[in-house]
């Protein structure tokens, strides 16, 4: 138990905040961004300083109310949660800097809702993070994806019925996890995470509790988008709006995927996911399907928005497979591709962003000549691009690394095999998109070459920084992983493994 | 929009069920910590007698008792005080919405303290309430047509 | 039978929420699909309620004022709390999703002037 109030301001702070914004909104609209903005820093300070705290002292427990667990509610921080809550807190500090002109300019009026949902959303995110308690959980999640649905339908033409659509999958994911936490608790008495994973191994031979396992895996499996599950995807994040995307497409995802993980080897021991019942490879092979599935419809979209989000499925494949191959690289893997994938959505998405501030187009074939207009903004894009395929010096190839080692070590050979081909279908998806940015299309070369000079017209200081920021930390996180994999991502593995 | 039925018993007996169904929810809000009731029921009684002034009269009188703003500054305010109570005890040295910390700034011993904060949580939940269900009600009876609703 | 009798209480539950479910897979219109999300998160309730059930016992409040909290407090005369407190919350989850689900069918009907799903999807190719 700890006294060190951290661990509680990271949600506190933007709940607050995300009740100040209509008040002092309706006052003076320009206050809301420079509020955001507070807000965020400082829950990225707390996260900051809880993971050292976490790397200092191990794992730190924070009792609401000072009520004991399994009484209270309990948030426990261990190396995991700090480092998914750094992830989340950062990508949204990001993200809320560089969406600024985007939301100016795509929601003129609803500046001052659009951020108390933000925030809402962020809060949500963290709380699912931080909590160590199965209902919290719950309630976070319903609080970070109903603001999801409400920021998704604000967006263009489609977004009301693709969120509708969402909500309709959403309603069943968290219904599906509720039912099951029901289960726990008939069996157990509990509801508090640390005392469940005590208690449950006795009780690895009901039905209730593998019921309850089952329920869990279908209903988080919706909210992170996992492939026969993912129907409500595309659609959702193509209409909405830029700002919209590039705060949820980064993190709800990787949210839900570190719930499964905590699901799958907190609350039951490996040893029930693993040798009890098949769940494990069940998730791979499903995980499996997932990349290919996600790479090979990527190919077939013209716009850019929604080719990645079908990319972003395979992402979730990626995390999916190392929590399915369930040994230590593999899990490593999941782990470190939840950050790299964190960064690289966030990038390519600002960047459309910023597309679409300056021109509005998204299709892949009137991308050309955006190398001379926005040619900050295009290498930017063009590292994130790399990173998603997987070269050496980004942060992808490591994630990948661990993740094809951990199918070696499972001596899952087709499974290493498929990693590799989604690389290539993957370099192939990327390479249309920047040939048609850096060379002039075949058919246009033909009629003598007509050159339409376009002058550069660079994306605002304001999208440009964020943009460059994540491509840089795609970088230096690809040169740094191992420091990150020895002295964080070593530390959250479950030991047992 | 609700069509402005004129119907003199059904605005009589609103007009007269009104303030004791407020009273009501205020009894049960503030009776919540030590009887059944709390701040979701009664903050749902006191919304659910405004929504009876908008059945019997019209949206546009509920409007001019209640403005759009208010009712925002409401559901932001409610909610504030749920989370700054809690951030006083944190303030206070306590863990968060550890109500027995407030005893240093309240006139009472650290075990009533406890009682008084989970009432201070009751009023801000129960206002919060009562401005999302009319929030909530004018929104969907109006469609969404007026004027800082939907869209 | 009398493995459906002694667990009825599931059964009305797995019913319930069989019933929701096919509405919200199943059923075209939206407003059904909403009706269909209502009856499932209640048959939820429903299920997480009955849990809290115990025969012959009565609401969990201990008699309040002085001297109240000193008498034994034997927890087979009281009912579970616990789930009618996790449902209350579930309960307000609800609310909101459902409001959040009728606002989007008033913003799609204000657009295509339709709720039938296949209406919706012809005017938007």
């Amino acid at each position: 138990m700890t006294t060190s109030p951290f661990p509680i301001l990271i949600i506190v702070v933007p709940l607050i905040s995300a009740f100040l914004v209509p008040v002092i909104g309706w006052w003076r609209k320009g206050l809301c961004y420079p509020l955001v903005i507070g807000a965020l820093s400082l829950s990225v300070f707390s996260s900051i300083f809880i993971l050292r705290m976490v790397m200092g002292q191990g794992t730190i427990h924070y009792y609401l109310g000072n009520w004991a667990p399994p009484w209270g509610i309990e948030y426990v921080i261990d190396h995991l949660n700090a480092f998914v809550a750094i992830i989340v807190s950062v990508i949204s500090l990001i993200i809320a800097i560089g969406s600024k002109r985007n939301v100016e300019q795509e929601l003129p009026e609803k500046i001052v809702y659009f951020y108390c949902l933000f925030l809402l959303h962020v809060t949500g995110l963290l709380g699912i993070v931080v909590t160590g308690d199965m209902f919290n959980l719950y309630v976070f999640l319903e609080i970070a994806s109903l603001a999801g649905y409400a920021l998704i339908a604000i967006g263009e033409d489609g977004a009301p019925f693709a969120s509708f659509n969402y909500m309709i999958y959403g309603t069943i994911g968290a219904c599906f996890y509720l039912l099951s936490v029901g289960y726990l608790y008939v069996v157990t008495g509990s509801l508090n995470m640390g005392d469940l994973s005590q208690i449950l191994p006795d009780l690895y031979h009901s039905k209730v509790v593998l019921m309850a396992f089952a329920f869990f895996i279908v209903g988080v499996g919706l909210k992170m988008a996992l492939f026969p599950l993912h129907v409500w995807l595309p659609d959702a994040y193509t209409y909405a709006p830029s700002a919209v995307t590039a705060l949820v497409a980064p993190l709800m995802t990787k949210v839900g995927a570190y719930v499964m993980i905590r699901i799958v080897f907190t609350v039951f021991k490996p040893y029930f996911s693993l040798e009890l019942i098949p769940a494990t490879a069940i998730l791979s092979w499903v995980a499996i399907v997932a990349i290919l599935f996600g790479c090979i419809l990527a190919l077939g979209q013209t716009d850019l928005k929604r080719m990645l989000a079908y990319v972003l499925i395979a992402e979730v494949g990626y995390i999916t497979l190392g929590v399915g191959l369930a040994n230590r690289a593999g899990l490593t893997g999941a782990i470190l591709h939840i950050l790299n994938d964190a960064l690289m959505m966030a990038g390519l998405f600002l960047v459309v962003g910023a597309i679409v501030y300056k021109g509005g187009l998204r299709n892949i074939h009137q991308l050309r000549w955006l190398h001379r207009k926005m040619p900050i903004t295009m290498a930017a894009f063009t590292v994130t691009a790399l990173s998603v395929i997987g070269i050496p010096p980004t942060c992808g190839f490591f994630s990948k690394w661990y993740l094809v080692l951990g199918a070696i070590n499972a001596n899952r050979w087709l499974f290493a095999a498929i990693l590799l081909i989604s690389s290539l279908l993957n370099a192939i998806l990327f390479f249309r998109v920047i040939e048609n940015v850096y060379f002039e299309p075949a058919r246009y070369a033909h009629n003598g070459g007509i050159h339409e000079e376009t002058s550069r017209d660079e994306a605002p200081l304001s999208m440009l920084i964020p943009i460059l920021v994540v491509a840089a930390g795609i970088l230096s996180l690809g040169i740094l992983s191992g420091e990150i994999v020895s002295n964080i991502i070593r530390f959250a593995v479950p030991g047992d493994l | 929009m609700i069509s402005h039925l004129e119907d003199v018993i059904v605005q009589t007996v609103g007009r007269i069920l009104i303030p004791f169904i407020q009273v009501y929810g205020l009894y049960v809000i503030t009776h919540g910590h030590h009887s059944p009731g709390g701040g979701f029921q009664g903050g749902v009684i006191l919304g659910a007698s405004f929504i009876l002034l908008c059945v019997a009269y019209d949206i546009n009188e509920a409007k001019r008792r209640m403005t759009e703003k208010v009712d925002t500054v409401f559901c932001s305010l409610g909610l504030i005080i749920y989370s700054g109570i809690g951030v006083i005890c944190l303030v206070l040295g306590g863990s968060y919405l550890n109500y027995s910390k407030l005893y240093r700034i309240l006139p009472v011993n650290p075990i009533d303290a406890r009682s008084m904060g989970i009432l201070g949580i009751e009023i801000g939940v129960g206002i919060t309430v009562m401005a999302v269900m009319i929030s909530i009600f004018l929104d969907l009876a109006s469609r969404g047509e007026h004027e800082e609703g939907l869209e | 039978m009398e493995f459906i009798l002694t667990k009825y209480h599931y059964w009305i539950y797995i019913v319930l929420m069989m019933i929701g479910f096919y509405a919200m897979i199943g059923k075209r219109n939206l407003v059904k699909k909403i009706v269909g999300m209502n009856i499932f998160q209640t048959a939820i309730i429903l299920y997480f309620i009955s849990t809290g059930a115990k025969r012959g016992a009565t609401i969990p409040i201990v008699e309040h004022g002085q001297g109240g909290a000193m008498h034994a407090i034997h927890a087979v005369h009281y009912v579970n709390p616990l789930p009618h407190v996790l449902m209350l919350t579930a309960i307000v989850v609800m609310v909101s999703t459902f409001g959040v689900a009728l606002a989007l069918i008033i913003m799609l009907y204000r657009r295509y002037k339709t709720l039938e799903e296949d209406e919706i999807l012809e005017l938007r190719k």
